[in-house]
């Protein structure tokens, strides 16, 4: 890619059985989601008066986490999965920012913007990340954000 | 392999024929298998790993939160008998 030598599109893809995800926070619970998923991600607690995040949108989430993992390529090094941060942008698509281990593997990549396009049918979630060589945007090393979404 | 370890083994064995999604009979598989080669998804792992901590009341820390952690029968006995302390000479 021009300016950005040896930088490369990196691309990563995955698909959730929602049954699964559904079957995953029924058998263990609170320790699973909050291994996974941050706060903002999980929505509002059960009883608050707002629908808690269904299956389905948990599924699409973790898809997504694991789209953006296979960009980041972290090898044998750790990576909290509540370090890749998937959230709805005000267009109803969706995106993602980074944090700690997943914002350095970014930064140390040339990854400058993470593209996400997420869909589901037919019992499954599905998402699909592109990694765009460049500097991150703002001062933090944590990579811009837009998505695509369906059905 | 002592008693202890042997245990352990068998609980691992019942986590992963639980939620690991092998297609594999998990009482003979190989204990040095590839369990992703044997058919463990991404999900079915982050699955096996939250039952292990909570079959073995412990948390994975993250400097063991990689895919190689939970590669094998052995690689996921070598970790928690390094968090049990049980792996110490």
């Amino acid at each position: 890619m021009a300016g950005y030598p040896g930088a490369v599109l990196r691309v990563g893809a995955d698909v959730v059985e929602i049954d699964e995800m559904a079957a995953s926070v029924a058998r263990l619970g609170d320790r699973y989601t909050k291994r996974l998923f941050t706060p903002d991600e999980l929505g509002p607690p059960a009883g608050g008066g707002a629908p808690a995040r269904e299956a389905v949108d948990l599924a699409e989430r973790f898809a997504a986490k694991e789209a953006a993992l296979k960009v980041l390529a972290p090898g044998e090094r750790e990576l909290d999965w509540r370090s890749i941060e998937v959230r709805r942008t005000n267009t109803g698509g969706w995106g993602l920012s980074l944090h700690g281990t997943a914002a350095a593997l970014a930064q140390e990549a040339g990854i400058g913007h993470i593209s996400l396009s997420v869909s589901h049918a037919a019992g499954l979630a599905m998402a699909v990340a592109v990694g765009w060589p460049g500097r991150p945007r703002g001062a933090a090393a944590a990579p811009g954000v837009d998505g695509t979404e369906g059905p | 392999m002592d008693g202890q370890v042997r245990e352990m083994d068998e609980q691992i064995r019942r986590v992963l024929a639980e939620y690991g999604r092998i297609r594999a009979d998990m009482a003979t598989l190989d204990g040095s298998a590839d369990l992703y080669r044997a058919g463990m998804t991404s999900h079915a792992s982050v699955n096996v790993m939250i039952a292990l901590e909570q079959v073995f009341d412990l948390e994975f820390p993250d400097y063991l939160l990689n895919k190689a952690t939970f590669s094998s029968v052995a690689a996921i006995r070598a970790a928690l008998l390094e968090l049990t302390g049980e792996g110490r000479a």
